[in-house]
C-alpha cells in the first residue's frame, strides 16, 4: 500500500509539471489556436480516405470504429451525464438494426411500401424506405423503447438500475433469437433469429446512387456525418438546461429534485436521447454488415460500449469519442489484423480475437484501478474520482476522508 | 394506499399465479400422462405439478447457493459482485478437472466415487473461495472509497476475464461430463412423483451448507463481526473489528458456496461450459433480489422460487428457449413492485 502511495505522489509531481508546461504553451499560442485545431481535425477526418485505397482494411476498421464511437456518445449521455448505469445498451443496437431489417429489406414480404428508393429496392416486395428515413425511424423506435426501459428504473438507484437495464437488454436479445416463433400473420415473423435478415438494402441517396461494399469512402463519410451530428447535439446538450439538470441529478438526486428539477421527465429524456443515438448507429452497422443477425446482440456488446465510455472518461464527450475509436480500432483492426496470431508465435494455441472480451475486462479493471477518471476525464468527474481515491500525503488508514479538502488539494 | 397494497401483495400474487394456473388446468383439463396401446392417457391429478416443483427445487438449490454469495457481498459492501457467477463456473471447471486428474470416472467403484466427490468438493470450494478473496483484493478493495460505479465496473471486467479463462481452458462449446452418480436414477416415489438422485444430491448438499453458514453467522465471533460490519462498517471499525479481514471472510464464504454449487451443477446437469456462470449469475442475482438482498434466508427462498419458475417455464409455459426472458421479466416486475424483495429490509438503493 505504502509503495503505491509513494508512486502516486511521484505521478502527482509529474502531472503538476505537465500542467505547468501546458499552461506555458497555452500562453504562447494565439487565441484562434483551439478552433484552428478543431477545423484541421475535421478536414483531416474528411480527406482521410483519400490516403488509402477505396476498399482498404484500415478504412473498413475506421468505419466500424466510428459507428461504435457514435454508440459510445449515446451511452455517455445515459451513463456519463445522467449517471444512470445502463448495462443493456445492446437493446438499442438491436432495435436500430431491426429498424433497418424491417423497413429496408424484403423481410415483411407481404407489404409493398417504397419511399425514396431506387433500383431493385423500388420493385421488390417488402417495406423499403430511404436510408435517412430508416435512421429517423430507428431513432424514434429506440427513443420510445428507451423511455419504456427507463420507466421501471425511476424509483431505483445505482446498481439496481444496472440490473433492470441488463434484464431488458437480455430480454430483447432473447426476443431477437426466438423471434422466429412470433408470427405476424401471412407467414411473416418478427425476426429471422440466428439466420439473420441478410438481404438488407444498401443506402441510396438521389444524386449519389447506391452504396456498395467495394467503394468504402461513401460509407466513411456517411458515418462521419452521423458522428459530427451526434457530437454537435452532445456538446449543445451538455451546456443546455437539460444537460445541467442531468448532471445535477447525477451528483445529488435529492438536492436536484428539491431545487425543482423534474425527476421523471429529465431521467426519461436521458434514456430516450441516449437510445436514439444507439439506434441510428445500429441501423448504420446493420446496413454496413448487410445483415441483421440475432447473434450480434449479446451482453458483451453492452460491455464493449460501456468500456469505451469508461476508458475515455465517464461523462466526457471527447473521452467517449476517443474511447470509442480506441476500442473500435483494437476490436476491428489491432486484434484481428495485427496481433491475432501473436499467441501462436509465443507457442500458445489460441487466437486473440477469441479472448477479446477478456482483454476488455482486463482493460476495465486496469483503468478503474489505475486511472478511474478515464483517459480524457470530465473536469467535474475528475475531481470526484481523484478527490475520493487519492489520500492526502501522510494520510493514515484511520484518518477520516475529507473530500472537500482533497478536492482543494488536487486542483 | 393502492401502492402499498400492490407492493405487499403484488409480488406474492404474481409468484403464485403460475403454479395456481397449472394446478387448476391439470385438475380440470387433465394432461397427457403417457401412451397405452397408442392411445393418449389423460390424467387428472397433481403428480405432473409435483414433478415440476421437485425439479424446480433441485435447480433452485443450486441457484440458492450462488445467490447467498451475492447477498452476503451485497449485505456487507453494497456491491453487486458481477464476477460471482463466473466464480461458480470456475468451481464447475475445477471439479471436473479434478475428476480427470484423480481418475474418477464411470468405472470407479461407489466408495471411490463418494470419497473422490467429497475430496473434490473440498478442493473446489477452497479454490473458488480463494479466487473470490483474490478478486476482492485486486479489484474491489483499492476502490473502497471510490464512487460506487467503479467497483461495479471492475466486477464486470473480472467477469469477462474469468469467462475467457474458462473459454481457453475448455473451449467454446458445452462439454458433457461423466454422469458419475447416475443422477437420473429414481430413488423413491412420493405419490407418483419420481425423486431422482440428482434432486437429492442438490437439495441434500444445499441444506447442510446453508445450516452451517447460518450457524457460523449467528454463533461465532467472526460471524458477529460480519453482521456488525454489514450494519455499519465505520462503527464496526471503531469497535475494533478488522473490517478488511471481515470483508475478505465474506468473499471467502460466498466463493466457497459458489464452488459447491459448481460441483453440484456439473454432477446434476452433466455438462459444463464457460458461459454457464453468466446465465447462472443473473438468475441467482434475481433470486437474491427476490428474497430481499442482504438476507441469507431470503436468498435461499428466492433461489428455490426462481428454480420453480424456471422449471414451469421450461416444461409448461413457453419452452426452454424463453426461460431466460421469463426469469428476467420476473426480475423487472420485482423491481417495479417490491424492490426490497419478499423478506428483505428496505435498503438505501432500492428505497
Amino acid at each position: 500500500m505504502t509503495e503505491l502511495r509513494g508512486g502516486d505522489r511521484g505521478w502527482d509531481e509529474l502531472r503538476a509539471q505537465l500542467r505547468e508546461w501546458r499552461a506555458a504553451i497555452d500562453r504562447i499560442l494565439p487565441s484562434w489556436w483551439g478552433r484552428g485545431v478543431a477545423v484541421l481535425a475535421i478536414v483531416i477526418g474528411i480527406v482521410l480516405p483519400f490516403a488509402f485505397s477505396s476498399n482498404s482494411g484500415f478504412i473498413d476498421a475506421t468505419i466500424k470504429a466510428l459507428s461504435l464511437a457514435v454508440m459510445s456518445l449515446g451511452l455517455n449521455i445515459v451513463v456519463g451525464f445522467a449517471g444512470l448505469l445502463d448495462l443493456g445498451y445492446v437493446a438499442f443496437f438491436a432495435l436500430g438494426a431491426y429498424s433497418l431489417g424491417w423497413f429496408g429489406s424484403d423481410f415483411f414480404f407481404k407489404a409493398h411500401v417504397h419511399v425514396g428508393v431506387a433500383g431493385v429496392a423500388a420493385t421488390e416486395t417488402g417495406i423499403h424506405l430511404n436510408f435517412l428515413l430508416i435512421l429517423v425511424a430507428a431513432a424514434v423506435i429506440c427513443a420510445i423503447a428507451g423511455t419504456i426501459i427507463g420507466l421501471p428504473t425511476l424509483r431505483l438507484r445505482g446498481d439496481y438500475i444496472a440490473i433492470v437495464t441488463l434484464a431488458f437488454g437480455e430480454i430483447i436479445g432473447e426476443v431477437a433469437v426466438n423471434g422466429t416463433d412470433i408470427h405476424l400473420g401471412g407467414g411473416m415473423t418478427l425476426t429471422a433469429g440466428n439466420l439473420g435478415i441478410s438481404a438488407v438494402d444498401l443506402p441510396y441517396f438521389p444524386g449519389i446512387g447506391h452504396f456498395n461494399l467495394l467503394e468504402l469512402r461513401p460509407w466513411y463519410w456517411l458515418i462521419l456525418a452521423i458522428l459530427f451530428l451526434v457530437l454537435f447535439v452532445n456538446v449543445r446538450l451538455r451546456d443546455s438546461r437539460l444537460g445541467r439538470a442531468w448532471i445535477a441529478l447525477r451528483e445529488d438526486e435529492v438536492a436536484a429534485v428539491s431545487m425543482g428539477i423534474p425527476l421523471v421527465k429529465t431521467k426519461l429524456q436521458a434514456y430516450a436521447i441516449g437510445a436514439a443515438f444507439g439506434g441510428m448507429s445500429g441501423a448504420f452497422i446493420g446496413a454496413y454488415f448487410t445483415t441483421v443477425n440475432a447473434s450480434q446482440f449479446q451482453f458483451g456488446f453492452s460491455v464493449l460500449i460501456l468500456s469505451m465510455v469508461i476508458i475515455g472518461g465517464i461523462g466526457s464527450i471527447w473521452g467517449a469519442v476517443v474511447g470509442g475509436l480506441l476500442l473500435g480500432y483494437i476490436n476491428y483492426w489491432l486484434l484481428p489484423d495485427v496481433l491475432n496470431n501473436a499467441p501462436s508465435k509465443i507457442g500458445l494455441n489460441f487466437q486473440l480475437t477469441s479472448v477479446q472480451f477478456g482483454i476488455y475486462g482486463f482493460l476495465l479493471v486496469l483503468v478503474m484501478v489505475l486511472r478511474p477518471q478515464g483517459l480524457i476525464p470530465e473536469r467535474r468527474r475528475k475531481l470526484e474520482m481523484t478527490g475520493a481515491i487519492a489520500p492526502e500525503a501522510g494520510d493514515s488508514e484511520l484518518a477520516e476522508p475529507v473530500p472537500e479538502m482533497n478536492i482543494g488539494a488536487v486542483e | 394506499m393502492l401502492r402499498t397494497y400492490v407492493g405487499r401483495w403484488g409480488l406474492i400474487v404474481l409468484l403464485a399465479a403460475l403454479p395456481a394456473f397449472y394446478v387448476v388446468r391439470d385438475l380440470t383439463h387433465g394432461y397427457q400422462a403417457g401412451f397405452v396401446h397408442g392411445h393418449a392417457v389423460v390424467a387428472h391429478d397433481l403428480s405432473r405439478i409435483g414433478l415440476n416443483v421437485v425439479q424446480g427445487l433441485a435447480n433452485g438449490a443450486i441457484w440458492a447457493l450462488i445467490a447467498i454469495g451475492y447477498t452476503l457481498v451485497y449485505g456487507i459492501i453494497e456491491l453487486i459482485n458481477f464476477a460471482h457467477g463466473d466464480v461458480f463456473m470456475i468451481g464447475s471447471f475445477v471439479a471436473v478437472g479434478l475428476w480427470g486428474t484423480l481418475g474418477i470416472g464411470l468405472s470407479t467403484g461407489t466408495a471411490g466415487i463418494i470419497g473422490g466427490l467429497i475430496l473434490t468438493l473440498i478442493i473446489a470450494m477452497a479454490v473458488t473461495g480463494a479466487l473470490n478473496v483474490l478478486i476482492e483484493r485486486v479489484a474491489y478493495r483499492p476502490l473502497r472509497n471510490a464512487p460506487k460505479l467503479a467497483p461495479l465496473i471492475t466486477a464486470v471486467g473480472f467477469s469477462f476475464i474469468l469467462q475467457n479463462v474458462g473459454l481457453l481452458w475448455r473451449g467454446g462449446s458445452p462439454q458433457s461430463v461423466d454422469d458419475l452418480i447416475n443422477q437420473g436414477n429414481t430413488v423413491f416415489n412420493i405419490s407418483g412423483v419420481a425423486i431422482q438422485r440428482g434432486y437429492i444430491l442438490a437439495v441434500g448438499t444445499m441444506i447442510p451448507l446453508v445450516i452451517g453458514l447460518g450457524w457460523f453467522i449467528s454463533n461465532t465471533r467472526m460471524g458477529r463481526a460480519m453482521r456488525a460490519t454489514a450494519q455499519d462498517p465505520e462503527a464496526a471499525r471503531l469497535m475494533g473489528i478488522n473490517v478488511n479481514q471481515t470483508i475478505s471472510l465474506t468473499f471467502l464464504l460466498g466463493g466457497m458456496l459458489a464452488g459447491a454449487a459448481g460441483l453440484i451443477y456439473a454432477l446434476y446437469q452433466t455438462n459444463i461450459w464457460y458461459f454457464q456462470g453468466f446465465k447462472a449469475g443473473l438468475i441467482a442475482f434475481t433470486a437474491a433480489v427476490m428474497g430481499g438482498i442482504g438476507n441469507v434466508r431470503g436468498a435461499v427462498l428466492g433461489g428455490l422460487i426462481i428454480g420453480i419458475i424456471q422449471s414451469f417455464s421450461d416444461n409448461r409455459l413457453a419452452g426452454g428457449e424463453w426461460t431466460e426472458a421469463v426469469v428476467f421479466g420476473y426480475l423487472i416486475l420485482i423491481m417495479v413492485l417490491r424492490p426490497r424483495g419478499l423478506i428483505g429490509e428496505e435498503t438505501r438503493e432500492a428505497g
